[in-house]
């Protein structure tokens, strides 16, 4: 396992550099994983064209992680090695990623970091000019790399500057506000793309001997989440319609702290970063229906919920399981705020801890209850001010003085387009890269891995296995765009942009992806049963005939017109939503952030079933609401398998 | 609450545009401001109107996307602050709002409020980058850089590109952008060896972009959601100095 | 940097506005002081033989070249800036953001660089135009005691344009308030077109700048207000 990766660089075959020039290559997406391929890509020789929707290709939205990337350099001298990351991140996914492909991750993890500093990123660093790590998301070893709390921006930032570089050296040709809309495949192998141009409506066509796609996770099908207003799956979808094989779609991350819903108007939810639970203390009333303010509920009418039932990790459990616990109190009824769909995230203690040190500290022995919690909130302020003021900004409340209420909210997509080791899709010629693709995080995804794993791919992995494709394919000349092939499939995307336009109905995009969003965050959201998915794929088939009899798009075709652009996505999220309520019925078992009321323990926690579930689901689409299951089986050479367990 | 808002309305780049006033009602003050955009437009479109274009995406004041002008101000009247963290508790009912596109010749509008910010691409493909590549990178810490210094360098990588402050200076300047990715680069030291060609080949790019001179007036600083200091233009001024005139 | 990027770069051009400005408020400084001299009360003594060295060694007249090449530099540079700056807008605001992101003075450097223009043509014609060209009202000498040079009587000259003379005191007054206002901004902004950086530099040049700007006003405006009350004879 450990020699996989070097053996595979070793003998992998070449392409040359007077040969690398004739080759084309398009990129969708513009990401970390996007930015970075269409980069090292470029760098390499290949005619790269990439394509972003937004402006510019920096406003992907891994601009908004803010936590930090792991890499396995054990700078702190605490005991991490490759092996430990490709061990934590196998253990964090609850065993359903493949073993070769997160070893390869945990491998290049390190270069990643030495790659970023090379292109100016400012990461955090210490007094003596050394970089600065911090633990994250319950592992053992601090490996975390961060740049504030906007370490998202400043890697994306990174690559950005990396592909600019190429844009103006020519090898890259860069298409902002341009949406990719359909997958040209000529023989079998993908060939080009039809992209729409968001500025005129005019469709247009592109030739490349290979495709990639880096379009992102699909959390938006839940119509609130943390994503970007206009991060979307369309992309991957019509991969997956053009052959490529969907994985594991039911596998969906649910963060526990971010700011809960205020009211039906909301449009997405705000993440506060994941360390906010390293201080605080989550709890509800005790009493069911409480509307006492919370200062006014004594300390023992308050029921620390993670602290009774996972006393061993308290409030320090992973992600999908305090999303759950969260999720649970709400359901029974203990919930806090005006809609009873928050808990409370208390930093009271954490004031006087911190405020004891403090006056520890400068000697001040005698120091009354009110000096000492002002001095620890002077510290809490130091540590966590910008999450602090970001809170305050949406709710308009003081955390300061108040318990910040806090609820899950849907934040990262594990599962997504099938790839094999080379990241080549079913398809041949069509690669899948980051967030799109399922490889890497099993059924729960680690904090800070998902920009790993994004700068991975694109910057240590493509250059080598697409070199690898393409080598065989240098005597494939450039395909005229006139082919056939690229005006049956503009005609197929302008006709359903016709037909879209067509309907003239009642009811607007947002409306019917609010319903979307309402169908699948109640059944196919943090707990699924087989009765609520069976549902939620009738309701999602009515939905889905009705957005095709009575959308309501204003505007024309050849404009730009966002109502548009967003009738196209909600419709792939509609297809998306039944598939992945289709998965999660399929998987019978509770695993990661799936988690199926049917398997679960006497005392209410998650049960994986490997005898039957070891493997990642891979659907063939058949047809309309048609697919068929396909299954890789998951062998752990390295890692056994064992049960988590966080009491 | 209710409120009139004033918008601007144009169809496309080649067509001149005009304010169109629109009464919205019953807006709750936790609302965004975006999401009482989200709903007018609903409201225009079950009206069959034509609903407002405006650019946004992550909704968390981070991607840089959103740019609205209101009542005068890039990004409405919080300061450092962006256009989708603004709430509307800070209206009241019966207020009246204006809302604008960025204006400057070289941010053309698009359609209502959107407008074309790829001259800053541009201006970053002249030199806003270090040319290394993938692959040639050295031990990350092989290179300490005193904390003090990567700091500052952080605090000008912060930018987020939204054109704010070229919006609010009077001469439509973008010196705050540039001198952003200037400072960063500048004063990190893998930055060193492109120091020269990099101040002068961005500033030369701005220029023919169509953006003004920088006359120090502080607009670009005070209305910056990032709070970008005005202290980086006078470090580019600096570089630009030492590179062209220093041997 | 080829000279003529600095003419024509948008840096250069303010780095050429930044050195020619910072020379303009250096002369100022002296002007400042050798224009003190009339309240020697010495029936302008002191201050007749101060001009008269101005005028009288290569060296004050080169520098003299110096400063009008710098006024003019300033002057060309100063419009085609702003007008090259407006230019960059062509569809304005409805909606100004005024004084929230900026001083007014700050926004308005070309219009007091326009007052000051015309308060410079009217102080020149006052007093350098007869000191250097005509003479007109210069035409008896003035001589001291153990001094064989014939003096150029500029103190009287200068007396008898603002005794009596209300409109001219206001004309001069409004002039230096607007040249008070320019270097409000302009002092602090010469060092940082020139790349002054530092936060620390940065604050102490502006308290410079607003010190040295009261000082130097308050003088100017003090000379004509003593002449006109009779505070000196």
């Amino acid at each position: 396992m450990s020699e996989k990766w070097q053996d595979y660089k070793d003998h992998c075959k070449l392409v040359n550099p007077a040969n690398k020039r004739k080759l084309e290559v398009i990129v969708i997406g513009t990401g970390l994983a996007g930015a970075s391929a269409a980069a090292a890509l470029g760098e390499l020789g290949y005619k790269v064209k990439v394509f972003c929707f937004q402006d510019s290709p920096r406003r992907a939205h891994s601009i908004a992680a803010q936590g930090g990337i792991n890499a396995a350099k054990n700078y702190q001298n605490d005991g991490d090695s490759v092996f430990r990351l490709f061990y934590d991140t196998i253990k964090g996914g609850d065993y359903r990623a493949r073993e070769a492909n997160v070893h390869r991750l945990a491998e290049v993890s390190a270069n990643i970091i030495d790659q970023c500093v090379a292109q100016g990123v400012p990461f955090a660093r210490e007094y003596g000019g050394m970089l600065s790590n911090r633990s994250f998301g319950g592992t053992q070893v601090q490996r975390t790399f961060y740049a504030a709390g906007q370490t998202g921006q400043q890697l994306l930032l990174g690559a950005y500057s990396a592909l600019e570089r190429q844009v103006a050296l020519g090898t890259v040709k860069q298409y902002n506000r341009h949406e990719m809309l359909e997958i040209v495949k000529i023989d079998g192998k993908a060939r080009g793309v039809i992209v729409r141009n968001l500025v005129t409506g005019k469709l247009e066509r592109h030739f490349g001997h290979a495709v990639l796609i880096c379009s992102g996770g699909y959390g938006n099908v839940f119509y609130l989440s943390t994503n970007a207003m206009g991060s979307n799956v369309t992309a991957a979808w019509k991969a997956h319609k053009q052959g490529a094989y969907f994985s594991n779609p039911c596998f969906t991350q649910i963060h526990p702290t971010c700011i809960p819903v205020s009211g039906d108007h909301q449009s997405k939810l705000t993440l506060m970063s994941e360390s906010l639970r390293n201080d605080g203390r989550i709890w509800v009333p005790k009493k069911q229906n409480d509307t006492r303010k919370a200062s006014d509920i004594p300390e023992d009418e308050r029921d620390y919920y993670l602290e009774r039932r996972y006393p061993a990790f308290g409030n320090l459990v992973p992600r999908d399981v305090a999303s759950r616990a969260a999720k649970e109190r709400c359901d029974a009824g203990y919930g806090v705020g005006s809609s009873k769909q928050a808990v409370y995230l208390d930093y009271a203690d954490a004031y006087v801890r911190y405020g004891k040190i403090e006056a520890g500290k400068s000697g001040k022995d005698h120091a009354t209850q009110e000096e000492i919690i002002a001095m620890g909130k002077k510290v809490v302020e130091e540590k966590y001010g910008n999450l602090f003021d970001m809170y305050a900004k949406i709710t308009g409340e003081n955390p300061y003085e108040v318990p910040m209420r806090i609820y899950p909210a849907v934040h990262y997509t594990m599962g997504g387009v099938w790839v094999d080791y080379e990241l080549m899709t079913t398809v041949e010629g069509l690669y899948c890269l980051g967030e799109a693709n399922f490889s890497d995080h099993g059924a729960n995804r680690l904090g800070a891995s998902a920009l790993m794993q994004g700068l991975a791919d694109g910057y240590f992995v493509i250059p080598y296995t697409l070199g690898n494709y393409l080598a065989d394919d240098i005597y494939a000349k450039s395909i005229s765009t006139d082919h056939p092939a690229f005006a049956a499939a503009e005609k197929e995307v302008s006709d359903r942009i016709e037909k879209l336009m067509s309907i003239k109905g009642k009811q607007t995009v947002e409306s019917l992806h609010k319903r979307l969003g309402k169908i699948m965050w109640e059944k196919c959201g943090m707990a699924r049963n087989e009765q609520g998915l069976k549902e939620a794929i009738k309701e999602i088939q009515a939905l889905k005939k009705e957005f095709w009899s009575d959308v309501k798009i204003p505007g024309g075709i050849n404009e730009m017109n966002p109502e548009l652009d967003k009738a196209n996505r909600v419709a792939d999220f509609i297809e998306l939503g039944e598939l992945m309520c289709l998965d999660a019925l399929n998987r019978n078992e509770s695993c990661g952030g799936h988690f199926r009321e049917e398997s679960q323990t006497e005392d209410g926690e998650a049960k994986r079933n490997d005898e039957e579930f070891m493997y990642v689901s891979q659907w063939e689409y058949k047809g309309d609401s048609q697919w068929e299951l396909h299954k890789e089986a998951l062998n752990y050479e390295v890692i056994k398998p064992t049960q988590r367990n966080y009491k | 609450m209710n409120l009139t808002l004033k918008v601007w309305k144009q169809k496309n780049s080649a067509t001149q545009g005009s304010f169109e006033t629109y009464q919205v009602k019953n807006i709750s003050s936790e609302m965004s401001f975006l999401e009482m955009f989200d709903v007018l437009n609903e409201q225009l479109i079950e009206e069959d109107k034509d609903p407002i274009a405006f650019d946004h995406d992550c909704r968390e004041g981070i991607c840089g996307m959103c740019s609205m002008y209101i009542d005068g101000r890039p990004h409405g009247p919080w300061s450092q602050n962006t256009t989708c963290q603004l709430h509307m508790r800070a209206y009241k009912d019966g207020d009246t709002i204006v809302v604008e596109p960025w204006r400057a010749n070289a941010f053309p509008v698009l359609k209502d409020l959107i407008v074309d910010r790829q001259a800053f691409d541009r201006i970053i493909q002249a030199g806003g980058y270090i040319s290394v590549n993938t692959g040639n990178a050295q031990d990350a810490n092989n290179l300490p850089i005193e904390k003090a210094k990567a700091d500052e360098a952080f605090a000008s990588a912060a930018c987020i590109g939204c054109g704010a402050c070229v919006a609010a200076c009077k001469n439509s300047s973008a010196m705050l952008f540039t001198s952003a990715k200037v400072t960063q680069l500048s004063l990190l030291p893998q930055g060193e060896p492109e120091r020269k060609s990099r101040v002068l080949d961005m500033i030369t790019q701005m220029d023919k972009e169509g953006f003004g001179a920088c006359t120090n007036t502080g607009a670009c600083e005070a209305v910056c959601p990032k709070g970008i200091s005005i202290s980086n233009i006078a470090r580019l001024n600096k570089e630009y100095i030492r590179a062209g005139l220093i041997v | 940097m080829t000279w003529k990027q600095l003419f024509i770069s948008s840096v250069g051009k303010k780095v050429v506005m930044g050195l020619t400005g910072i020379s303009l408020v250096a002369f100022l400084l002296v002007h400042a002081g050798l224009n003190a001299c009339i309240w020697a009360n010495d029936d302008g003594q002191m201050f007749n033989k101060a001009a008269h060295f101005m005028g009288s060694t290569v060296i004050t007249r080169t520098l003299e070249i110096g400063l009008f090449i710098g006024i003019i530099l300033h002057i060309v540079q100063g419009y085609m800036l702003a007008a090259t700056n407006k230019a960059k807008r062509s569809i304005g605001y409805n909606v100004q953001l005024g004084n929230r992101g900026s001083k007014w003075y700050s926004r308005s450097m070309a219009l007091l660089g326009s007052l000051i223009l015309i308060f410079l043509a009217i102080h020149l014609s006052d007093f350098f135009i007869p000191s250097r060209i005509t003479h007109a009202g210069l035409e008896t000498p003035k001589f001291y005691d153990g001094d064989t040079t014939a003096y150029h009587d500029m103190y009287r000259l200068m007396i008898n344009r603002f005794q009596d003379n209300i409109l001219a005191v206001i004309i001069y007054i409004v002039g230096c308030i607007a040249l008070a206002y320019h270097l409000f901004h302009g002092f602090q902004s010469a060092f940082r077109s020139l790349g002054v950086h530092n936060k620390k530099y940065n604050q102490l040049l502006t308290s410079l700048g607003y010190g040295y700007t009261v000082v130097v006003i308050l003088a100017f405006i003090m000379m004509p207000l003593s002449i006109f009350f009779g505070w000196i004879s």
